[in-house]
């Protein structure tokens, strides 16, 4: 399991678990990020950027301390 | 009875409210258009009923202030209308169920159906219809397709007879809903849908964004150029102009009416930049020198807006934005700002913090120059150079810049994070583009023209009172000392209050040398909000935050207007 800023552009993960507080999780969670979701990476942006996932064929930006906060698990 | 609608940003819900009332809100193709709510009316039952288009929001569970509208209006709602992205249900039904929730007739709006099928989405509306307990209707909101479906359908809505939800079960439940009526097939990748992900691209992303900031631009300057050249400027000098002629002959060449009207006959004739008359300058310089510009520029940025470059934009330049406090997402308040302040001012709502909105806010009232300010600053300092243009607009990012690294440092708190969601390219629907520019450029001359008139008139019987003469003497030190301009600028300064542009249109007959126009254009940007983008802030940001920000735009002023006549 591994943090969404340390996934690979283009990888895929499976999102296990929200660490933070539950306001982080609550707005992670309105836009579909949540556990048991697909998560694709799609891009990161240079100089620790924001990071762009795309959830539910929608793309999303979201901070870098945001996405270490989101655990995913990555398939083989 | 009011009706609201209500849904995730960016769904749409703007374009229904004005397909379903006639009263034509700014639409544009990025999340957090709309961030106060528009009221209209409908016909409804024989009776005139109250629409209202709700700020977009994710969740009843607000984290922004535009979310926050969203959760207040609920309570008010007799009838709301959800719009729901089509191509989005899943995450769209989160919102939906808890509005469901709240037990009032309801009526769900598929909108986008277009998109939706183009990407291999395939919905079963009478399933959803079922499972929702409420009527679903298929719109494409942009062609006005599936509106009068909607209209027709709206006394259908009813109260959904399902039970609530608990937060766990909601998702639980979307799961079985999505399973039973949506069908994706697989599609290919379309061009756009490369180039949205070519986009923001580290590299190609920025190649892409100088490539479109130096294109916009051009464009602005040729088309605002062009027709000030051999549009407006002609028409003005050789139909307009002996027309007030005429007018002045009547009123004796002279005398105070004469000079109030008509201002003062430069050899003889009308000087549209000098005459400084109500129905001379306080004309052209909205009409002639303003408009063109204006014009062009929400050209410009109607097209990137319903292009949905503008997210884009946000996390490209998300990096830069945190140096000075504030996320990606507060290029948005900055880019409105370069066509107004005051739009610029109120979409500093899609901010999180307090924090966060008054560093924009300030930033953006005092380093951004609103297109009529810009227009006029072109003319004034253009003619002596394209280097002194340089150096104003250079002087006011370096003050964006430094300003904004300083206010980061020196208030408490921390800057979050963006997170937005980036919409797909669309391609713009030329009459949506076309009624949004007209309803901006509409709104920029109903608002305009009064300020300006009022300005001139001002400034004419302050004159004839004396009282520009007294106040002149009292600020000469920092006037004439500190920043080197003449004793008569003083009048523009005060003028600036009211608006800039005309402003820096009084600078014009002072006959001023290249650097006293570079610091008065810069000092003018700087130094204080026009009274409409005051107004404004005062209410984003309440009286006490509005005064700080205003001391710090002041102290600004002295600085850079010192600086700049040192160094020039």
């Amino acid at each position: 399991m591994i943090s969404l800023a340390d996934m690979k552009v283009n990888q895929i993960g499976t999102v296990i678990r929200v660490d933070g507080g539950a306001g982080l999780a609550k707005r992670l969670e309105a836009m579909g990020i949540r556990e048991g979701k697909n998560i694709t990476k799609l891009n990161c942006m240079m100089m620790r950027g924001p990071i762009i996932v795309k959830i539910n064929g929608c793309q999303v930006a979201l901070g870098r301390g945001m996405a270490k906060k989101i655990m995913v698990e990555v398939g083989t | 009875m009011k009706i609201l609608l209500m849904g995730n940003p960016n769904v749409g819900k703007s374009v229904i409210f004005s397909r379903l009332t006639g009263v034509h809100v700014i639409a544009s193709n990025y999340p957090g258009t709309t961030v106060e709510y528009t009221k209209g009316t409908l016909k409804f039952e024989d009776k005139k009923v109250e629409l209202i288009d709700v700020p977009g929001t994710y969740t009843l569970e607000p984290a922004c202030e535009a979310e926050k509208v969203a959760t207040e209006m609920v309570k008010e709602g007799d009838l709301i209308i959800n719009v729901v992205d089509s191509t989005n249900l899943e995450r769209n039904l989160y919102l939906t169920l808890q509005i469901l929730a709240l037990k009032k007739p309801t009526v769900v709006v598929l909108n986008m159906w277009d998109d939706a099928k183009h990407r291999g989405i395939k919905i079963d509306l009478e399933k959803l219809g079922k499972l929702l307990g409420v009527p679903v209707i298929p719109t494409v909101a942009v062609t006005g397709e599936g509106i009068k479906n909607l209209y027709t359908r709206l006394k259908d809505a009813k109260v959904p007879p399902h039970p609530t939800y608990s937060k766990d079960e909601r998702w639980l439940h979307i799961g079985e809903i999505i399973d039973k009526v949506q069908v994706v097939t697989h599609h290919h990748h379309t061009l756009i849908e490369k180039f949205e992900d070519a986009s923001i691209a580290p590299f190609f992303g920025i190649l892409l964004f100088l490539v479109v900031l130096a294109t916009s631009f051009q464009i602005i300057r040729f088309i605002g150029e062009g027709l000030i050249g051999y549009a407006f400027d002609p028409f003005f000098e050789g139909i307009y102009a002996p027309l007030i002629m005429k007018l002045s002959a009547v009123l004796g060449h002279g005398g105070f009416f004469h000079d109030i009207f008509v201002g003062k006959l430069i050899n003889g004739s009308i000087d549209f930049g000098q005459s400084f008359g109500l129905v001379t300058t306080g004309f052209y310089v909205p009409v002639v020198m303003v408009l063109p510009y204006v014009f062009s520029f929400y050209l410009i940025l109607g097209v990137l807006e319903d292009v949905g470059y503008l997210p884009r934009l946000a996390v490209l330049m998300d990096n830069i934005m945190h140096r000075l406090g504030l996320h990606g997402a507060a290029i948005i308040p900055m880019i409105l700002g370069l066509g107004c302040n005051v739009p610029g001012a109120l979409s500093t709502r899609i901010l999180e913090s307090k924090r966060e909105k008054f560093i924009a806010a300030t930033l953006m009232a005092i380093a951004i120059p609103c297109m009529a300010q810009t227009a006029m600053i072109i003319g004034l300092v253009g003619s002596y150079g394209g280097r002194y243009l340089a150096i104003v607009f250079g002087t006011l990012f370096i003050v964006w810049f430094s300003l904004g690294f300083i206010l980061n440092k020196v208030l408490k708190g921390e800057s979050p994070e963006i997170f937005l969601e980036i919409p797909h390219y669309r391609i713009p629907n030329i009459g949506a583009l076309a009624k949004k520019l007209w309803m901006r450029l509409v709104g920029f001359l109903l608002e305009a023209i009064p300020f300006v008139l009022l300005g001139v008139l001002l400034v004419n019987i302050l004159y004839t009172i004396g009282f520009i003469e007294m106040i002149s003497k009292i600020t000469a030190p920092i006037v004439t000392v500190l920043w080197g301009l003449p004793e008569s600028a003083i009048s523009a300064l005060m003028v600036g209050f009211l608006r800039k542009d005309v402003a820096v249109g009084m600078l014009r007959p002072l006959n001023l040398t290249a650097g006293q126009a570079v610091v008065g254009s810069a000092v003018l940007a700087v130094y204080f909000p026009c009274v409409a983008t005051f107004a404004v802030l005062i209410r984003e940001l309440g009286i006490k935050d509005t005064f700080k920000s205003a001391l710090i735009m002041m102290g600004t002023a002295l600085i850079i207007g010192t600086v700049l006549n040192i160094i020039l």
